[in-house]
């Protein structure tokens, strides 16, 4: 049985099923044991990578990433945000917390150029809705956002996804 | 696109199990067949509803580096620039967006170094400042779109 324990041996599978899923989990009934096949391991031993994968975050989950324009999610707006830094943490646990914000981050200001420290994505329907939504995202900040702005998107100039694991 | 489609956008943006038959598991829930939620997530791939069905990684865990960067072109050297720095393979997005700051872009790198690298090669190859704004602090990310 192909069930190896140790650390080096874990870290050359995470890396081959990283490499074998990039382009996404096999369409078949079987999918873990389908990719076990092509690895030359036991199914259980891949199943159990993922799973260890999962929970330490190197997986975020295994699903579906829908396309939102097709999905009438047109207007995308990058909302920024400049918070007291006393603030920050709460300010951004608590707009994270919001069901339409989809990444919020910390991130540095750029001084001259670049007040912004929180970063919340905004998807909706329309540019009126997310216009909206950022609204609300004033609301929640109160007085500890000194000002923001909200970035559409003009042009995408490129898109590809990323390349993981081509070491 | 059925409600069965809309069911089954909403069900696999949450976790597929990690079992011998999840679909089957998944099936079962919405009320279908293994076989049928199989060909439709394949049809929802093909027509591009779906961009990717499978694990969803965390690249800064995985020992790459991720950033948000931003530049500020002048308007005449745009779609120029915007070439220069698409040809970079790290460059996985770059959006056109209204402000001074008005081409941001995510690079992906995937050994230590590269992604400093990877900037000074781009402000000498464009003779443009380069503005790193790389995550301090991740308080959510995860997107879910009801249909």
């Amino acid at each position: 049985m192909t069930m190896p324990k140790d650390d080096s041996s874990n870290d050359k599978l995470d890396q081959s099923i990283v490499t074998l899923t990039q382009s996404g989990l096999p369409l078949v009934p079987q999918p873990y044991h389908h990719l076990a096949e092509q690895l030359g391991v036991d199914a259980e031993y891949v199943m159990a990578r993922l799973r260890a994968m999962q929970q330490d975050g190197r997986v975020r989950r295994i699903g579906a990433v829908p396309n939102h324009y097709r999905l009438g999610y047109k207007a995308n707006g990058m909302s920024v945000w400049d918070v007291d830094d006393a603030f920050i943490q709460t300010a951004g646990e608590k707009v994270g917390q919001l069901t339409f914000v989809s990444h919020c981050y910390e991130r540095p200001r750029a001084p001259g150029i670049w007040p912004y420290n929180l970063f919340a994505m905004v998807h909706a329907h329309t540019k009126a809705e997310v216009y909206t939504l950022v609204e609300h995202i004033q609301d929640v900040l109160g007085d500890w956002s000194r000002q923001h702005d909200v970035l559409f998107s003009t042009r995408i100039l490129k898109k590809t996804g990323f390349r993981l694991g081509d070491k | 696109m059925d409600n069965l489609d809309r069911q089954i956008i909403n069900r696999l943006q949450k976790n597929l199990p990690i079992c011998t038959r999840p679909f089957e598991q998944v099936a079962q829930e919405l009320g279908t067949t293994e076989d049928k939620l199989i060909s439709r997530i394949q049809a929802l791939l093909d027509d591009g509803t779906l961009t990717r069905f499978g694990p969803l990684f965390n690249a800064a865990e995985l020992g790459g580096e991720l950033s948000l960067c931003a530049m500020s072109i002048p308007e005449q050297a745009f779609d120029s620039v915007a070439d220069l720095v698409g040809d970079f393979p790290q460059v996985a997005h770059n959006y056109a967006r209204n402000h001074t700051l008005n081409m941001w872009f995510v690079l992906a790198t995937s050994y230590p170094g590269e992604l400093e690298k990877t900037l000074k090669a781009i402000e000498i190859k464009t003779g443009y400042t380069v503005y790193n704004f790389p995550k301090k602090k991740e308080f959510f990310i995860g997107l879910y779109l009801n249909v």
